[in-house]
């Protein structure tokens, strides 16, 4: 019978959300495809562990070893023996920046094929034909793996978790060793309190038209209204008034958020590679042939030192 | 130390991208290409190593003999010598990889940069499954890198942060933008590249595991709707994000 098996991240004790998509995703194919279907975690603590349960995973097993609380070359070690011993033939990641990095990684140890970034998966005489976007979105490819064991790794907010249910996981603790890892994480600097555009589910984003840095207090102002992440275009980032991590776009990040608001921003192609898959995207531009329309659903054609004031007005009546 | 950097040969970013008549295919029609732009950072990255603690530095590219332009331009920039893998068919990343880790092994590379991503298929996994063949140290998505005796200390872009990470020779590093400014050739660079022999070899074979079904246009979205031309629209979006959308 095949085995599926979804790897379950944690960053401070906590399951990442695509982790929870993961799960989903497995449990679905493993319906589909009349398989059993587990999950594995590496950690040390990790907080609701048990919770995969309400994504209709019945098993998790957790790897366990302070030593495992960071990302580190023994997760490669770990995910590989485990799946090795346990016969697994489906494997789930999100491509999170630890799954895109470790992914690649196992499926070289396990000499199998690898699908990166799927943004569908469908059943087709009992194969799995993932998705995924090429060119930067402005192709799609559908793929086949032939291998025994297949990885497919699912880009964050695309799959739907669903609602879980109050199932709880039966959890088996494997206490691992751990030697010394080669590569290892020693520290994480986090930006403070700031939500990243990567795992943000609504984004405010400012372009060129803001004219200057100082004006970003008002995307940020917005931002924190609708508890968002700031996003920037690249001509933004080089200009330096805002940093690298914030850009949005073919050499900065791929995003899919719930709700994407373009605010001064054109719409170059090398952008909208990095959006284009957001569920709702809306427009703010004084130029009504500006190309982000022809990819927004909702767009207002306007100086937005109009609009941006009014507009955090209107969401903080809507808060009271 | 011999220093080695994994190049591709890839469509300008600003390329319009159709399908082949096949339906497999991208249709190659008026495409240019260009060095793919991480693999600048990558190249860049050589260069300061070298400078710094001396060595020899190769760039490697497997594809056709189009791929001697982005190999040329490597040398352009001051790499000392380059091998093109012969190759014309599709490969998948894991085959592409088993061909590069061959060609580090033969020059007997200790320090490999590879870009983060190919801007083609956007895989973002060569460096990682090279690394691992090789049963090198890796670090992805690098935006510092430092090398003192045989200890590398990295900086890796995370979502809502940066990790610090140590690890030691023999390493594969893949370069993200902000790791290097890569410099522009020089025109004597540009003239000792023209001279030099670009090493032909045949790429190692294996087997595809990715097998391409087909190849499509992403759904076209329809335009969206200009909700107004004032400030008079605000109160209306905001309504229709939170009654219709309902994503506020
Ligand atoms: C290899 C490569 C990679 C790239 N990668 C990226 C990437 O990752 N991300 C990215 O974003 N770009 C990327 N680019 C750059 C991209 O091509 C564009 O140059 C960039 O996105 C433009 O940023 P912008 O929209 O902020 O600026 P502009 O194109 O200058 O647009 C500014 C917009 O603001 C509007 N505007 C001005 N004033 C006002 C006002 N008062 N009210 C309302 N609207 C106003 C204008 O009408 C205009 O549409 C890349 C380019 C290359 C070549
Ligand atoms: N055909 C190739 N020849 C040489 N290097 C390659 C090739 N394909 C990919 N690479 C390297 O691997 C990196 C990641 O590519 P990819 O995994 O295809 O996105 C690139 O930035 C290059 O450094």
């Amino acid at each position: 019978m095949t085995k599926i098996l979804a790897f379950i991240e944690q960053r401070d004790g906590q399951i990442k959300k695509s982790s929870f998509e993961a799960a989903k995703t497995a449990f679905d194919l493993s319906q589909k495809l009349n398989a059993t279907v587990e999950a594995v975690c590496l950690g040390n603590e990790v907080n609701n562990i048990d919770a995969v349960g309400g994504f209709g995973i019945s098993k998790i097993n957790f790897l366990k070893n302070p030593a495992l609380e960071k990302y580190s070359s023994a997760y490669t070690d770990l995910v590989t023996d485990f799946i090795n011993q346990n016969n697994f033939d489906i494997i789930l990641f999100s491509a999170t920046s630890l799954g895109r990095d470790l992914s690649p990684k196992v499926s070289a140890r396990l000499n199998c094929g690898l699908a990166v970034d799927c943004i569908n998966l469908d059943i087709v005489e009992n194969n799995i034909i993932a998705t995924r976007p090429i060119f930067a979105g402005k192709a799609l490819l559908d793929l086949k793996l032939n291998s025994e064991k297949k990885i497919f790794v699912l880009r964050p907010n695309v799959f739907s978790a669903g609602t879980p249910n109050e199932n709880k996981a039966e959890v088996n603790t494997i206490n691992v060793e751990v030697s010394e890892p080669k590569v290892k994480v020693t520290e994480i600097s986090k930006s403070e309190g700031k939500l990243d555009v990567a795992e943000a589910d609504i984004i405010v984003s400012g372009g060129r038209g803001m004219k200057g840095p100082e004006n970003f207090k008002m995307i940020e102002e917005l931002a924190q209204l609708l508890g968002a992440a700031v996003g920037a275009s690249r001509a933004v980032v080089d200009a330096g008034w805002r940093p690298h991590s914030e850009q949005v776009g073919q050499t900065g990040k791929t995003v899919s958020p719930t709700l994407y608001i373009a605010i001064g921003i054109s719409g170059a192609i090398q952008h909208l590679a990095g959006m284009r898959s957001s569920k709702f995207i809306v427009a703010v531009n004084k130029d009504k042939d500006a190309p982000i329309f022809q990819s927004a659903d909702y767009g207002i054609v306007a100086d937005l030192f109009e609009i941006l004031p009014a507009l955090i007005e209107e969401i903080k009546k809507l808060k009271q | 130390m011999k220093i080695a950097v994994c190049v591709s040969h890839v469509p300008d970013t600003a390329s319009k991208i159709y399908i082949g008549s096949d339906g497999k295919s991208i249709d190659q029609t008026g495409l240019t290409y260009v060095v793919n732009p991480y693999d600048e950072f990558a190249i860049e990255e050589a260069l300061k190593t070298k400078e710094k603690f001396g060595g020899e530095t190769v760039a490697i590219s497997l594809g056709t003999d189009a791929n001697k332009e982005t190999l040329r331009k490597a040398l352009a920039m001051g790499i000392d010598n380059a091998v093109l893998l012969k190759d014309d068919k599709y490969r998948d990343s894991l085959s592409v990889a088993k061909a590069l880790a061959d060609e580090i092994k033969a020059q007997g590379a200790e320090l490999v940069f590879f870009g983060k991503q190919s801007v083609d298929f956007d895989n973002s996994v060569v460096g990682q499954l090279t690394a691992e063949l090789l049963g090198y140290n890796c670090v992805s998505v690098v935006v510092s890198f430092s090398l003192d005796g045989n200890k590398i200390t990295c900086e890796r872009e995370i979502e809502g942060g940066k990790e610090f990470i140590e690890t030691s020779l023999p390493a594969v590093i893949t370069a993200q933008k902000g790791l290097n400014e890569p410099r522009y050739a020089s025109l004597k660079g540009i003239m000792a590249a023209k001279k030099k022999v670009i090493i032909e070899k045949p790429a190692l074979q294996s087997e595809n595991f990715v097998e391409v079904i087909a190849m499509k246009r992403p759904p076209t979205k329809q335009a969206g709707r200009i909700i107004g031309t004032d400030v008079s629209a605000v109160p209306e979006l905001v309504k229709i994000l939170h009654e219709e959308a309902k994503v506020i």
